[in-house]
């Protein structure tokens, strides 16, 4: 039977699909170390040339925004239209710039 | 492939609903239907009724375990692959589906559930795998069926749960479907060059695993529509998208013709066309042979469990032994 307290640390694995592009979340495994970890994200989430370059992070150590605050988080944005561009309405022969 | 958590959990007596929501959980529950039927995606961290996140839960560790124990009929052939090329594709698959298994163990645990406790269910025999998995692989065409049968089967089912509202699973089941296809094709090409360029006995032999798999591959979408009672709860909350038999009716409308091009008959004489229905008729599927292998008495349940609990025995010191060294050279860091 096995304890949950010897259960290798579960990382998140970010991935790079080629040079030029962001890291972005793929996933997540258990690991005993960084150096497994890395192993083990190569093999599990990129068998197919899927990436250029892996992150790995102890998913402990990532820090959230709350989903439950999310709607007084975000909100705040969400009236201020003049952040865009097409909040400005500029004559036709100059609209392109 | 390998989602019938759903349809045997009415036998098992699961999933029921007993509690009495509090108002504020109301509020929640009705915030968390509207969110359903707008067509959103739920993540892990949001508030989701307990049977939700119980039932998702059950089939997403259940399919995590298919995969897993999916490898041992395969990799039983590893060692005897016909030629170097088949032996590197059997090997590629094999690791995709323990892949697969990882990807979705993965996706559950985002439940709240850990993975020692989803690997102590399977190997306890609390959790269940596809009944798929619990027959036997007698020859080496049996491999090329599986990848075209077996595997086409579970592309069918699984096409749809890349839709699952629950978001975690869904993004694990994209990256699942786009591995797949290679898995049906590769076992399909093996058994054209086996038909198209073998002997009249690699012929036969072809066409005797077509008999033995066909029927237990139509029982992988599970019970019919009228007997699966917890199908609807299931739409209702975006887990399963179509239907049992409107998905196992389109797995024998697209094999049919992948038969003939082959040069292979499927072992059912009730097969025919139905020009006003426009499908395939086909005949009556053994489900008291389903219920007796989900239940444990397949011909190969007691032997894949026995399989799967020793490999996890015998890597224990390997799992302890990589964690003491990841604790001293951690600690060696901290010196």
């Amino acid at each position: 039977m096995s304890d949950a307290k010897n259960e290798w640390p579960l990382w998140e694995v970010f991935v790079r699909t080629k040079a030029g592009l962001d890291h972005k979340h793929c996933g997540s495994l258990h690991a005993a170390d960084p150096k497994m970890a890395v192993q083990m994200a190569r093999d599990v989430y990129t068998r197919r040339q899927e990436g250029s370059s892996v992150w790995v992070v102890r998913s402990d150590q990532i820090v959230a925004s709350d989903p439950g605050d999310k709607d007084m988080f975000f909100d705040p944005a969400e009236d201020k239209v003049y952040r865009h561009p097409t909040f400005y309405k500029l004559p036709d022969a100059v609209d392109h710039m | 492939m390998y989602t019938q958590a759903m349809d045997t959990m009415a036998r098992e007596g699961a999933g029921k609903l007993e509690r009495v929501l509090s108002a504020d959980e109301q509020v929640l529950q009705e915030r968390f239907d509207a969110r359903i039927d707008a067509g959103d995606f739920i993540e892990a961290k949001d508030w989701m009724p307990d049977n939700y996140r119980k039932t998702l839960l059950r089939q997403i560790s259940q399919h995590a375990h298919s995969e897993i124990v999916g490898m041992l009929p395969e990799g039983n052939w590893i060692g005897r692959a016909p030629t170097l090329k088949r032996k590197a594709i059997l090997l590629a698959k094999v690791q995709d589906e323990g892949g697969h298994g990882l990807y979705l163990y993965a996706a559950a645990e985002t439940l709240g559930t850990s993975r020692d406790q989803m690997v102590d269910a399977l190997h306890s025999g609390k959790a269940k795998y596809s009944s798929i998995f619990n027959y036997p692989t007698l020859t080496w065409a049996d491999i090329g069926t599986i990848g075209w049968l077996v595997d086409g089967a579970a592309i069918m089912n699984q096409v749809p749960i890349c839709r699952c509202s629950y978001a975690p699973y869904a993004r694990a089941m994209i990256r699942i479907c786009r591995e797949e296809s290679f898995h049906q094709r590769q076992g399909y090409d093996s058994l054209l060059v086996m038909m198209q360029g073998g002997t009249d006995a690699q012929r036969a032999m072809v066409q005797d695993a077509v008999n033995r798999w066909w029927w237990p591959c139509l029982m992988m979408f599970g019970p019919p529509d009228d007997q699966s009672p917890n199908s609807a709860q299931g739409m209702r909350w975006g887990i399963k998208r179509v239907s049992n038999d409107t998905l196992r009716q389109k797995f024998v409308d697209a094999t049919v013709q992948q038969a003939q091009v082959l040069g292979v008959t499927l072992p059912d004489p009730d097969l025919k066309w139905n020009a006003e229905r426009e499908h395939w008729d086909f005949g009556t599927i053994d489900w008291d042979e389903f219920w007796r292998v989900v239940g444990g008495e397949g011909p190969c349940n007691r032997e894949r469990l026995e399989k799967r609990v020793k490999a996890w025995d015998d890597g224990e010191w390997v799992r302890e032994a990589a964690m003491a060294h990841a604790n001293k050279q951690a600690m060696k860091e901290a010196a």
